[in-house]
């Protein structure tokens, strides 16, 4: 296949950036899309360019590293995978691919298609955490039995990988479903209980620190989560800050 | 006597690690306040580590080159960790535990080590579940075991195909809970290019900011390195594309001795490489092989037809097909050890009989399992006389509870689907048994100077077992550091702060700035990737499945000249001075280019065959086990630990004799 690529060129995070027209040429249906990008980006270096940078790691759609607005999609056009799981038979050949950082006001481009999501780890910082110690002297793993439904709900939600896809879809950049997803899983577990009034709050007031936007019910998160995380964690979260906004300690 | 002083407490090997914490030196909790820990890598060894020692009152600096603690690589493991909890009431223990991770390990490893592993394996599981992390569990509400390659017992802990990730989120979660103390200050895109010694401890780091490119100083009482293995200095693995060995092998060129290079596991069931652009290897979890049968076309013929594309895996008759692990090893068969399954493939690719285009590519088939489920689950829903199609659906629908995420990811990536023609697989580096070598107390041979997690050498022998290597980090970070780490630390409770403007701080940073001009200004012709694919080509041809002398001296050899030739026509475009991932990756595979050299090296003076490591030379040569790979006890029971001398090829060898006095040496039988 024959591609033209419309990059997004940013030198570092105060400048201006523009997008760029490159051309790939030979590319295999059965590469993956980051392999599509190391062609270029050879091609670059070849020709003492500096490559686009883009964040990627374990290129199996698992430590949530890689990002891409493909075509104005997130993580491209396929469901339920990572760019890094994405392949180019998606696509045709003499296609023109438009290649965009996550746009979000509290995800800024540090370079081309790299952005700082720093802003998540500090709403985990905030609460999401059970606050035991390590010391081993925790009861038995089986001291406490959870039911086999309620534990494979806590895992569904505990999928997230925090790529940050959900606040890149949404049209007032909302991170309601990643933050739900954690509250999630706490929520379903008995461990997550003691702790869950302050959890909910403080998360939920650290996300709204951070500049992401209020949730409209849109659903483009759920849509576009390679993990497929539903929107049924955005209304527990809700429930739980109900139930925290009635309790006076 | 050696140099190599293993520590290994006194007594029976029961009450080792019980009558050594009792009498260990503490710090006490006021004092612990003015210490402070760096901690390298925040995979499950590191995180928990960080985590337990930020509790236990230290000042801990945690590093990371992610953008956050929980995309470690430890993220991508898939099928489960190990813990003697006996929950299945099957007969486990620790005993058992340990018994199993020796003989797996073909006896090359410290039997004090995995005993203490085995003896803190069942607190690992408390401490998850009391952390959240969502365990698969059964309809009583318990948790759920599953069983995995060259044991007799169920006593494998997971959540869906991702415990990795779930025990990764768990270590996240407590480090985030020390973060939001104050007590660790977490540097993420940060990568540690040197560590600083004073007065022969290690005393501190450098470090450069990715983001900014500036190069920086931290200082800390004592250093603890966690940042993962060594697999990618093949290239192609199952690795994320970051994992390096640049921190274990800067620590190495500083005084750390580094073991048994040349263990290194090649996991059987991979995806295999489809061109020469690949980038990496995913792997297809071990679970498969309870299920799987795998096989290669006999005929040459009906080879050329399938790898052409004319003729399909499923025309073939039952008769046409080498089924060749149930035929070498039919108490075993498909079930047989990592390293046995791998060998076996790689034997049947070489004599001709791969079926994709490479060539380098086996079957592995669950016709047969669909059919065995689909029959069963006519008989459990009462269906009289079903149809073939109608049995292939049940039997399909039991494939897909139980693998579904794993054929879903197979397909994605190879657009076949395995329900309806076998997958191909093919072995792929996957782990590295070997790393910095520790004693007793996770030391390496530098004062202060800490390795845990897959970075170290410590307890997996010359092969590991499946589930072991989760089990692994988070032993080493949550329940064996934080006590031996305080041994040390309470001879520093006067030190005070550790001062960064020392002239070892100035050398060392001098070094590290030194390296990266020299890259900036190279103006070579080649890129980075470029070297690295080469270096991963000798690796896997010379140093891979099969090793011999005559490969592994040419291997040397090779490794070294296009060592020279990378640091005369490498090519790093950019600056220094902001965010550079191809200078990033120059100094990573400047130091595999010297890793793997001596990984060679390694293999060559082992001259016996044992786990991972398969010298073509030592094998049995008559009886049952003809042509099986040869341990050579009597001469080869020690650990090498190699000292840095300058060139890798003058590195000093150190033997740390092996001891079995819990466990009798046999030959592994899988006949
Ligand atoms: C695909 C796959 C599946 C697996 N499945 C299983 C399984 O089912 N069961 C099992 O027991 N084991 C499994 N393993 C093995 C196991 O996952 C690893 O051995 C283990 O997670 C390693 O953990 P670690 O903490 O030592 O290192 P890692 O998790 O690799 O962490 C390394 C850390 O070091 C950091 N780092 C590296 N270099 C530097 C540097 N220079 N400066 C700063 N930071 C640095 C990284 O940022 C990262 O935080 C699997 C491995 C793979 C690849
Ligand atoms: S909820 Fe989905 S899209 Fe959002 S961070 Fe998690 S995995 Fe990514
Ligand atoms: S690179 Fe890890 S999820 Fe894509």
């Amino acid at each position: 296949m024959n591609l033209t690529l419309k990059i997004w060129r940013q030198k570092g995070p105060q400048e201006k950036g523009k997008m760029v027209d490159y051309k790939v040429s030979d590319i295999s249906e059965h590469m993956s899309f980051l392999e599509m990008m190391d062609v270029l980006n050879e091609q670059l270096v070849n020709s003492g360019e500096e490559p686009v940078a883009f964040d990627h790691d374990c290129r199996e759609g698992i430590c949530g590293m890689c990002s891409l607005h493909i075509n104005g999609e997130a993580h491209g056009p396929d469901r339920g995978i990572t760019t890094c799981q994405l392949h180019m038979r998606m696509f045709k050949d003499g296609e023109t691919i438009t290649i965009e950082p996550w746009r979000a006001k509290a995800f800024p481009v540090i370079k081309d298609l790299v952005v700082d999501r720093t802003a998540f780890e500090r709403i985990q910082q905030a609460g999401g955490y059970i606050s035991v110690n390590t010391s081993g002297n925790t009861q038995d793993a089986n001291a406490i039995p959870i039911s086999k439904h309620a534990a494979d709900e806590a895992m569904d939600a505990a999928a997230c990988i925090g790529c940050g896809a959900c606040v890149a879809s949404c049209k007032n950049s909302s991170a309601m479903l990643f933050v739900g997803a954690k509250v999630s899983q706490f929520a379903l577990l008995p461990q997550g209980q003691v702790e869950a009034v302050d959890r909910v709050k403080n998360m939920v007031a650290q996300m709204d620190l951070e500049g992401f936007g209020n949730c409209t019910n849109t659903g483009a998160c759920e849509v576009e989560c390679p993990k497929e995380i539903s929107l049924e964690n955005i209304a527990r979260m809700n429930r739980e800050l109900v139930k925290a906004s009635l309790i006076k300690f | 006597m050696s140099v190599l002083d293993s520590k290994v407490p006194k007594g029976p090997i029961k009450d080792k690690w019980t009558t050594y914490k009792d009498k260990i030196n503490l710090v006490n909790p006021a004092n612990k306040r003015h210490i402070d820990v760096i901690v390298v890598g925040t995979g499950l060894a590191g995180g928990s580590a960080a985590a337990s020692l930020a509790e236990l009152g230290y000042n801990v600096k945690a590093f990371a080159y992610q953008d956050s603690p929980r995309r470690a690589h430890s993220i991508a493991a898939q099928g489960g960790i190990n813990a003697a909890k006996n929950y299945m009431g099957d007969g486990d223990s620790t005993y058992r535990l340990f018994y199993d991770t020796v003989k797996g390990g073909d006896y090359r490893s410290r039997e004090a080590n995995v005993y203490r592993l085995a003896e803190v394996s069942a607190n690992i599981i408390d401490q998850c579940v009391a952390q959240g992390v969502p365990f698969a569990r059964d309809y009583g509400g318990l948790l759920d075991n599953r069983s995995f390659g060259g044991v007799l017992v169920s006593r494998t802990f997971y959540a869906k195909g991702q415990t990795g990730q779930q025990l990764l989120l768990g270590c996240y979660s407590a480090m985030n809970r020390q973060i939001a103390r104050g007590k660790i200050e977490m540097y993420n895109r940060h990568e540690m290019l040197d560590v600083v010694k004073v007065d022969g401890k290690a005393r501190g780091i450098i470090a450069r900011n990715l983001i900014t490119g500036e190069i920086e100083r931290h200082s800390a009482h004592a250093v603890v390195i966690a940042t993962g293995g060594y697999g990618n200095v093949y290239f192609l693995s199952t690795n994320a594309m970051g994992s390096n060995a640049t921190a274990a092998w800067k620590i190495h060129k500083k005084g750390a001795f580094f073991a048994n290079p040349c263990f290194t596991q090649i996991h059987p069931t991979c995806i295999p490489r489809s061109g020469d652009y690949q980038s990496k290897l995913t792997l297809m979890s071990e679970s498969l092989r309870n299920d799987g049968r795998i096989w290669v076309p006999k005929n040459m013929d009906d080879v050329k037809g399938i790898q052409e594309g004319t003729l399909k895996p499923t025309q073939l008759k039952e008769e046409d097909r080498d089924y060749f692990l149930e035929r070498r090893y039919p108490a075993f068969g498909n079930l047989v050890p990592r390293d046995v399954a791998s060998r076996a493939a790689k034997e049947r690719c070489d004599a001709g009989h791969g079926v994709n285009a490479t060539g380098e590519a086996v079957y592995l088939d669950f016709a047969a399992a669909i059919e065995r489920y689909g029959t069963e689950q006519a008989k459990i829903h009462g269906v009289s006389n079903p149809t073939k199609e109608k049995i292939i659906e049940l039997g399909e629908a039991v494939i897909e509870e139980k693998y579904g995420n794993l054929f879903q990811m197979y397909e994605k990536i190879i657009d076949e689907n395995p329900y309806k023609t076998p997958m191909m697989i093919y072995p792929a580096t996957h782990y590295t048994m070997g790393g910095v070598w520790v004693d007793y107390n996770l030391m390496t041979t530098v004062p202060g100077l800490y390795c845990i997690g897959e970075a170290n050498f410590s307890d997996h022998g010359a092969n590991r077992l499946g589930a072991s290597a989760l089990m692994q980090g988070l032993a080493d970070g949550y329940f064996v550091l934080p006590y031996t780490i305080g041994d040390y630390l309470a001879d520093d409770i006067r030190t005070g702060p550790i001062s960064t403007s020392t002239k070892e701080f100035d050398e060392v940073e001098k070094e590290v700035k030194d390296r990266i001009d020299f890259f900036m200004n190279n103006k070579g012709t080649k890129s980075v990737d470029h070297f690295h694919k080469r270096l991963g080509k000798v690796m896997w041809d010379k140093v891979g499945m099969a090793r011999n002398e005559k490969g592994l001296k040419e291997a040397m050899a090779e490794i070294k000249e296009i060592r020279e030739e990378f640091w005369k026509d490498v090519k790093v475009p950019g600056s220094h001075n902001e965010m550079n991932l191809e200078l990033e990756k120059a100094g990573r595979v400047a130091d595999f280019l010297e890793l793997g050299e001596l990984f060679a090296k390694d293999a060559l003076v082992r001259e016996e065959s044992c786990g991972g490591h398969f010298r073509e030379e030592s094998v049995e040569l008559e009886g049952e086990q003809k042509g099986e790979a040869k341990r050579k006890d009597k001469e080869f029971a020690f650990v090498s630990a190699w000292e840095y001398k300058g060139e890798p090829a003058d590195a000093v060898l150190h033997k740390e004799q092996l001891e079995f006095k819990d466990i009798e040496l046999k030959q592994r039988s899988y006949k």
